[in-house]
């Protein structure tokens, strides 16, 4: 009886809190003469995005493509963030625990250095290094023949087409922006500093035994971690890992502070033009439950299997 | 001799690593040497460190009032100072764990009165400042404070919702955190910023910096929320069956035989959270409160000065990092003392 009760309160308030939310909600959207629902999304959104690579766009695009192109923008840096979190991260976590005491101490100072300091940090840090110490697009640096690297972007050479300085820029070519660099690197590498820590407890969670019998059969000490250790730490690293694949996702919507057009910042400049607010903090949190929901399904698949194994 | 055979030339591939890693450093370790200590320019001369080769710490001596402070009134920063100092005391001193008594609790309340009458004054002859104008350090580790102070008990009340046999409680529990934990934390702050005000009663306003706060503790809450699950579920079952034997009540088996327990074996996990919580208060910048990172990226707007982003991000980096690896090296003690 009480228990019932007890649940009843719960909705009763539940309700309550959303009836006095929606109602104020309805009230001042009235008053303001703002009319709710996503009808805006046919209009044209009137603003250029600077980088779309996939999708063509222009101002006059509706205000679901301008989201359409930021979602695949968040997706573009988040997927290509993960594989090179993740080589990272292994890396430097195997480093850790390498018998090499300059490899083992120059891991565990970018660890301790990466995560404790913020990452949005670190992204300012990584755009600024990038626009303010690389040389304009008329005195690049050209590591390699066609490849340049200016504070405008790095350019390069794709089969028939080689980026050529026109007037004050680069045209051909692949371009990757200052935006999206700084972004790359910066989720990158913070999620690598974690990842690598969930690599090394992974490790060292399998028993110093497998080591030992590897090692006794005659594998070398590379061969035993490939074979022997890393299937069996895959079991601890696989859960913690899918987290940090989300972090990462979740992370990247920091672009707004640099200036990338992922899914958040064309929603904050379409909020900020329609003041459709409600529906666009609906729609990022719609999209990011989404894409979390999706990854933690698939490792959930995956940590199955290799439980299985 | 033998310390290096083994840490550094254990193998052939390791030995060529260390020759690798050997001449890189001697590459790099020098020419950063000579940027950041030989070349640099330490006095606020704007016209010197554009000549100079070196970095620009300049920057940080002519500019560290305004990062340190913000826009607090320039002759009454002893205030924030003070305070901020103050802050950094109250959480040293809890940091003890001969400390974690009840009377702990009067000693914060006390601290942080004294806290809001040095920021907000308008008492004892101290002239008002208004919170708009709060800004700096201290509102980065007043953001930390209270959304810890707030966040912790209701994530508490979360965790133990989340593990209670009635359905509908759990549900909602359950519910609330895997949808705080779903989404970004910019996505909360903007709800608070621009949804807040529109689900508010016609007429009543809440500042931004209250509505900032807001976000953060119920962000904070579902990730707390999660740590003190574990913690709960690592008290044996045992426990919970005694307390029940003695014929206690739900609320009074928590409170003296569950969550003692459970929190304690938590307190580590709980300080990497704190940790990641403090650095996410950063994130306050994008909905334009004036943060610790925020004056440091105001003061770059200063044409005079513009152009010495990567020392002024690197000051801020350390400045968080010194707070940040202050607490994980406290956690990781914490964690060998058990």
């Amino acid at each position: 009886m009480r228990r019932v009760a007890y649940q009843a309160a719960a909705i009763a308030v539940a309700l309550l809190v959303a009836w006095f939310l929606v109602h104020n909600t309805a009230v001042n959207l009235e008053q303001r003469r703002i009319a709710s629902g996503f009808s805006f999304l046919g209009r044209d959104a009137g603003f250029e995005i600077s980088e779309s690579p996939f999708l063509s766009y222009d101002s006059s695009g509706s205000y679901l493509r301008a989201l359409t192109v930021g979602l695949v923008n968040t997706l573009r840096v988040a997927i290509i963030g993960v594989l090179v979190a993740t080589v990272l991260g292994t890396a430097i976590g195997l480093f850790r625990l390498s018998k090499n005491f300059l490899l083992r101490t120059l891991a565990a100072a970018y660890v301790e250095f990466i995560r404790n300091s913020p990452l949005l940090v670190q992204l300012f840090f990584w755009y600024v290094l990038i626009t303010n110490a690389l040389p304009p697009p008329r005195e690049a640096l050209q590591p390699l023949s066609g490849v340049f690297l200016t504070n405008r972007g790095f350019y390069f050479p794709l089969p028939g087409s080689v980026p050529v300085l026109e007037g004050f820029n680069f045209t051909g070519g692949m371009v990757v922006t200052p935006e999206f660099a700084a972004l790359l690197a910066g989720l990158s590498i913070y999620t690598a500093a974690f990842i690598a820590e969930i690599v090394r407890a992974g490790v060292l969670a399998v028993s110093r035994g497998q080591w030992n019998a590897a090692l006794a059969i005659g594998l070398k000490r590379g061969q035993a971690l490939r074979h022997v250790v890393m299937p069996q730490a895959l079991r601890v690293i696989v859960p913690p890992m899918a987290s940090q694949y989300l972090n990462l996702t979740k992370n990247s919507s920091l672009a707004v502070a640099i200036g990338y057009p992922d899914l958040v910042s064309i929603a904050n400049t379409a909020m900020n033009q329609t003041g459709q607010a409600i529906e666009g903090v609906a729609i990022i949190m719609a999209v990011y439950l989404t894409i979390s929901l999706s990854i933690s399904a698939f490792m959930n698949w995956y940590n199955a299997r290799i439980l299985a194994r | 001799m033998k310390w290096l055979r083994e840490n550094l030339f254990s193998s052939w591939p390791a030995g060529v690593a260390t020759v690798l890693i050997f001449l890189a450093l001697w590459k790099i370790v020098p020419q950063f040497i000579e940027w950041a200590f030989l070349d640099a320019v330490w006095r606020p001369d704007p016209k010197a460190c554009r000549e100079a080769d070196g970095a620009c710490w300049g920057f940080i001596a002519e500019k560290h009032r305004f990062i340190l402070f913000g826009t607090y009134p320039h002759e009454q920063h002893w205030r924030p100072a003070f305070a901020t100092i103050l802050l950094i005391g109250l959480w040293a001193f809890s940091l003890a764990r001969a400390f974690w008594r009840w009377w702990l609790a009067l000693v914060w309340l006390a601290g942080l009165v004294a806290i809001g009458v040095l920021m907000w004054g308008g008492l004892f002859g101290l002239s008002y400042v208004e919170n708009e104008r709060w800004g700096g350090l201290i509102l980065t580790l007043l953001l930390t404070t209270f959304g810890i102070a707030f966040a912790f008990p209701l994530s508490i009340l979360l965790a133990l919702g989340r593990r209670s046999d009635m359905p509908v409680i759990r549900a909602l529990c359950v519910g609330y955190i895997e949808l705080i934990r779903g989404v970004p934390l910019i996505s909360v702050l903007f709800m608070a910023s621009v949804m807040l005000p529109l689900f508010l009663p016609p007429g009543l306003t809440m500042d931004k910096l209250l509505r900032a706060q807001i976000a953060l503790i119920l962000f904070a809450a579902a990730y707390l929320a999660e740590v003190v699950r574990g913690g709960l579920q690592a008290i044996p079952k045992t426990q919970y069956e005694m307390a029940d034997a003695l014929g206690l009540r739900y609320w009074q088996k928590m409170l003296h035989v569950v969550l003692p327990q459970a929190l304690r074996i938590a307190v580590p996990p709980l300080v990497n959270i704190f940790i990641g919580f403090f650095k996410d208060t950063s994130l306050v910048l994008i909905i334009g409160l004036f943060d610790l990172l925020s004056t440091v990226k105001v003061s770059l707007t200063d044409p005079a000065w513009s152009g010495f982003g990567v020392e002024a991000y690197l000051f801020a980096a350390l400045v968080y990092f010194a707070f940040c690896f202050a607490m994980s090296l406290y956690s990781r003690r914490l964690e060998a003392s058990r």
